[in-house]
Parts: C-alpha cells; structure tokens; sequence
C-alpha cells in the first residue's frame, strides 16, 4: 500500500488537475470498476433493477450538477427534459424506425437544443426567477406530451423496444445492467473531463461571481447555454435508456416530482461535484426501496402500515432531504473526503 | 359580450384567491429573502385544521375560523424556529430544496391523518348567487375572498409602511447584517414573517375549501402561484394582487375561448405568459430591480 503525503506539494497545474492523485486511488477506482461488471453474476433480478435505475439516475444526476452545480443555474425542470430525451429516443425507434444506437445520441441532441431554447431566459435571469422559469418549463413540457398524441401517444403511454445488436437483445436486468452502467461511466467520464477544461472553469466563474467573469472575459451568455445544452443532452441520454428500460412510457414518470428527486440527489450529494451526483443518485434510489423493505417487516406486525406507506414514504422522503440540508448542508461528497482525510493520517490524526 | 363578462367577473374571483395565496409567499419573500415552494401546503392544512374544527369538534365556522388562524400562527413560529433558522446563510437552493422537503412532509402528515379522499365543509356560505346585473352573478363565497383580499392589502400596506415591525421587516429584506446593527432582531422577524405567512396561507385554504372541497391536490395552488407572484414582482405586495386577478382573468379568458380549440391550455397559459414576462421584465411588474456590485 502507497501512503499519500501530509502536505500539499504539487508544484504544476497539471498535478493538481490530475484526476489519480495516487497509485493507490487509481488503483480502488479500477477495482470498483470490475467488482462493478461483475456484480451481475452475484446480483438477483432485484438488485439489477435497482441497479439500473441508480446507473440512469446517475447520467441525469452528473447532466443537473452540471447545470445546477457548477454552472450555478438552478432548475427544476430536469425531469421535463428527461421525458423529451424518452420520447424523442421512442419516436425515433418506433416510429422511424432507427435503430437505438443512432437514436439515443440523436435524442440527446434534441433535448440538447430544446434545452438551449429553455436556456435563453438565463440571459436576464437569475436565482429564483430563473428557478421558476424552469419550472414553468417543465409544466409547458408535461403539456405537450400530455397533448402531442401524434407523437407520444399521449396519457395511454407509449411502447418500446428493447435496443439490440444483431440478434442479441438487451432485454433482460442483468444485460441492460451492462448496458447502462456502461454508458453511466463513460459519460461520467466526459463529465470530470469537461469540468477539467476551459468550458468548466468558466462555469465555476459563472457560478461564483457571474459579473467577475464577465470582466475576465467570460463570455456569459454563450457558456450560460453550453450549461444548459450539456445537462440536457445528459437528460436526454438517461431519459432513452430509461425508455428503453421501461419500455413504457407515460407522462407520469417525467411529473414534477422526478425534477424534484433530482434537485434532491445533487444536493444530497453534494453541489458541484461528480462524485456527489453519484452518491445521491445512489442514495436517492436506494431510499424508497430501503423504505419498502422496511415496511415489509413492519407490517407483519402490524399491518395497519400498508394502508399510510404511500403517505409515510413520502413523508419520509422528504424528512430526509430537510434533514440533510440541515446536519450535512456541504452534502455526501464533503463527508467522503473527511472520511478519507481521517483515514489518511490515521491513526495519527492530530 | 356577456359570456366575456362572466368570465372577467369569475377571472377577478379566481384571482383574489391567487392573490391570498401569494400574498404569503411575498411577505416570507420579502422579509427573508426565502422562496416558500410549501405554501401550497400551508393551504391545505389550514384548510384541514378548521374541517377538523367544524366537523370534527363541532365548533362554530367563525370561532373554528379564527382558532385555525391560531393553531396555524403556531405551526408557522414552529416550523421557522425548527427547519428554517439553521439554514440562515446557506445558499438559495438549499433553502428551496428545505421547503419542497417541507411541503412532502407537510403532505404526508395530511395524508395519514386525514386520508386521501375529498371532502367537502358543511354548508356555511350561502349557495345562492348574489346578482349583479340580471344574468351575472357570484356566489358568496367568492365575495368573501375578494374582501378578504382586499382586507389584508389593507393591512399589509400599512403594515409594512407605518409599523414599526413591518419596517423593521422590510429593512431586513433590504440589508440582514445593516438591519442587525440598527438593532433589529432578525430571528423575530423571520419568526413573524413565517407566522403571518401561514396564516394567510390558512385563509386562503379554507376559503378554497368552501368552494372546492379539500384533498391533496390542493397543494398545486402553490405552483400555480409562481406566475401570480413573478408576475407582480416576488418583493412588491401590491404586485401579489394585481398580478392574481391578471392571471386569474387570464385562465378564465384562456379557459372560455381557447379551451375548445386547445385542449386543456387553461392550465399552462399562465406559465406560457409567466415565460414571455420574464424576457421582457426580468423582475416581474412592480418587483425591485437587483442592484449588483462584485
């Protein structure tokens, strides 16, 4: 095992940018990485298909942190823009018959721009009154795929296929399992690049202080709209595969509510970091079922409990995030790296 | 001619009730800078709490009326001092995030205790409409929640220029740290902002109780009232109810005419129009500009 310093004795910008800080970090991230695809062979159908909704929650948790983390503008319309991705990937496979390769990027281009459109307002807005002009794109959104039935067939929902390559159909948990995590990580890995370059710091500068930027020479408009093109096309990716996934979609699963869960997740994770959209989409996903779970063995004893569980998860959900915000305001993320820093010097941590 | 007249006549109803409704999202605005995603919420339970009164524990309406505005006062002192004073100095998502997390809690306890069926108060106002001319008429609950509206512009008018506490409040919306030098208690004044809040929340809950009955989707007042109070401006109380009655006309006008064309685009034509007046007034009608320095 490779100990790490005590100090800070980076000495270019290309050390500190680097993404292995040591060997020995480079080398748990690879490990993850394999007990991850090897998970499948261990996994039961259950684990797979919470699996796989938390590698889609991931994609569409990295696209708002983006947005909403480093680029400082807060929405709330991300599930919004998920359906689009749903949809446009559906029609595309359904109706045009493409196959889903093409489809899923060509998908996340299309929210791409629809969400560059929903961008423009961020010329003149900021804060809340941008927050609420996402919101007032979600419900526009949820109206029209609630009314366009010529293309998404309206409240009835609209069937899927499962995407394939030659004759081997990803249909199954476990090869959907591939499926997803691999495009979770690849895009994943986009993300920690894009935050790397020139693109993100003038993201962070946005966030930071929009009018400090913009006398560096920050062009705020122009970046303002890459923030909202790269999260939604991340949006659109997560909403093809959830599709995909589903193979049903109806409007009830792009409500408000999904905006709101998203919201949570990054703030749960931690703002402006990868990492973090990681953990809370982990975290977010695993919440309801971890709370079924429970209610399951509750209710043996007293079964009064199924009749409140919709009530008491939400509530429960709810406490939770309220609760976060209060004893873990910096989310997940900051306590992973106290952890690490304490295991770091341990066990002479003074 | 008179089809369009009911219609502006049940719009300007339509949007008193907006209007009460975002007059509490203002004054939680306006004095914490805190935008209040439970407010739809507040509504509900105030809306709950005097059914409970008046069917539940047989009390009188008004008695059970003016006991609810209480009980709500408290509920509004106890959820600033518990969820909302330790997020003083946090960043705006975070608090918003803290009050959708409140407005789920706040539903689910609604949820176990009163279930999710509707229902509906005992008959209180008259159902007989009152006539304003021969073919036009109101009925009297939607009287009430004009004068009610009316009544606490009134109120918060003068409040906010001539108390000394409602100076006190604006001051602190203006500049918390300046506001704390002059001596002013900021812990009282978000505690009276989120009071006042809840209590017009509650007003405005059992006065849309009356007219529609009670369940959960009474929370969605709340989002419908994002284009109410952007609209107005999210800092000016006059804005709150100038900006109720336009988009309440608006929904009528939209619902009336455009209805039959465009299915259901009643429901999202004030967030069309809210999308519109933010290109062109990025802080709403009678909002304050934001003066900002590096």
């Amino acid at each position: 095992m490779e100990y790490g310093v005590c100090g800070n004795f980076k000495e270019t910008y290309e050390k500190d940018m680097e993404i292995y800080q040591t060997k020995f970090h480079k080398f748990c991230l690879y490990g993850f990485l394999v007990l991850l695809y090897i998970f499948p062979l261990f996994g039961g159908k259950y684990l797979l298909y919470v699996a796989n909704l938390m590698a889609i929650g991931v994609i569409g948790a990295i696209g708002l942190n983006i947005l909403t983390g480093f680029a400082g503008q807060i929405s709330l319309g991300h599930g919004a823009f998920i359906g689009i991705g749903a949809y446009a990937c559906a029609y595309f496979t359904s109706n045009l018959g493409m196959s889903f390769w093409i489809a899923m990027p060509l998908a996340g281009v299309v929210t791409a721009v629809i969400g560059m459109i929903f961008g423009i307002p961020s010329l003149r807005l900021k804060g809340l009154y941008l927050a609420i002009a996402t919101l007032a794109a979600q419900f526009i959104i949820e109206y029209i795929i609630v009314h366009w039935e010529a293309v998404t067939n309206g409240v009835l929902g609209k069937m899927v296929d499962s995407p394939h390559i030659g004759s081997f159909a990803f249909n199954t948990d476990k090869s959907y399992f591939y499926l997803s995590v691999t495009i979770a990580i690849i895009l994943t890995i986009f993300a920690k690049n894009i935050i790397r370059t020139k693109t993100g710091r003038a993201f962070v500068a946005i966030r930071d202080n929009y009018i400090a930027a913009e006398i560096i020479g920050v062009d705020i408009f122009r970046y303002k709209l890459y923030a909202f093109a790269i999260s939604s096309f991340y949006a659109g990716i997560a909403g093809s595969l959830w599709a995909h996934y589903l193979t049903l979609i109806t409007p009830e699963h792009f409500t408000i509510g999904v905006s709101i869960e998203y919201l949570a997740m990054i703030i749960i994770g931690g703002l402006g970091s990868i990492l973090g959209s990681i953990f809370g989409a982990v975290f977010m996903i695993a919440l309801p079922e971890f709370l079924r779970f429970i209610s399951g063995v509750v209710s043996q004893s007293y079964p009064a409990i199924i009749n409140i569980f919709a009530a008491l998860r939400e509530g429960v959900f709810g406490l939770v995030i309220i609760l976060f915000l209060i004893y873990e305001p910096k989310g997940m993320a900051h306590r992973w790296n106290l952890i690490k820093a304490y295991w770091k010097l341990w066990p002479f941590s003074y | 001619m008179e089809q369009f007249i009911q219609l502006i006549i049940t719009g300007i109803v339509l949007g008193s009730i907006y209007a009460l409704v975002a007059l509490g999202f203002v004054l939680i605005y306006k004095s914490t800078s805190v935008i209040n995603f439970a407010q739809g919420e507040f509504l509900m339970l105030g809306a709950y709490i005097c059914l409970q009164m008046v069917v539940g524990f047989h009390i009188p309406f008004w008695i059970a009326f003016f006991l609810t505005l209480i009980v709500c006062a408290i509920i509004g002192l106890l959820i600033e001092r518990l969820f909302l004073r330790p997020m003083i100095g946090e960043p705006i998502i975070s608090i918003i995030m803290l009050t959708i997390g409140l407005s789920s809690v706040i539903r689910s306890i609604i949820a176990i205790f009163w279930g999710t069926q509707t229902k509906v108060f005992p008959q209180i106002f008259s159902e007989k409409p009152i006539h304003i001319t021969k073919h036009i008429g109101i009925s009297e609950v939607y009287i009430y929640s004009i004068v009610f509206a009316a009544i606490f512009l009134g109120i918060f008018t003068l409040f906010f220029k001539y108390n000394r506490s409602g100076i006190a409040m604006r001051a602190t919306a203006d500049d918390q740290q300046a506001a704390m030098s002059m001596g002013i208690s900021i812990k009282k004044v978000f505690a009276l902002a989120w009071c006042i809040a809840a209590v017009v929340a509650a007003v405005g809950g059992i006065l849309i109780g009356n007219i529609n009955g009670i369940n959960v989707s009474l929370s969605f007042y709340g989002l419908k009232v994002f284009p109410v109070v952007i609209l107005g401006g999210l800092d000016s109380i006059g804005g709150a109810i100038i900006g109720g009655l336009i988009i309440g006309i608006l929904e009528n006008l939209c619902g009336g005419y455009l209805d039959p064309i465009i299915p259901g685009i009643k429901e999202v034509a004030p967030f069309i129009v809210l999308v519109f007046i933010l290109m062109v007034k990025p802080y709403g009608l009678f909002g304050t500009e934001e003066i900002e320095k590096v």
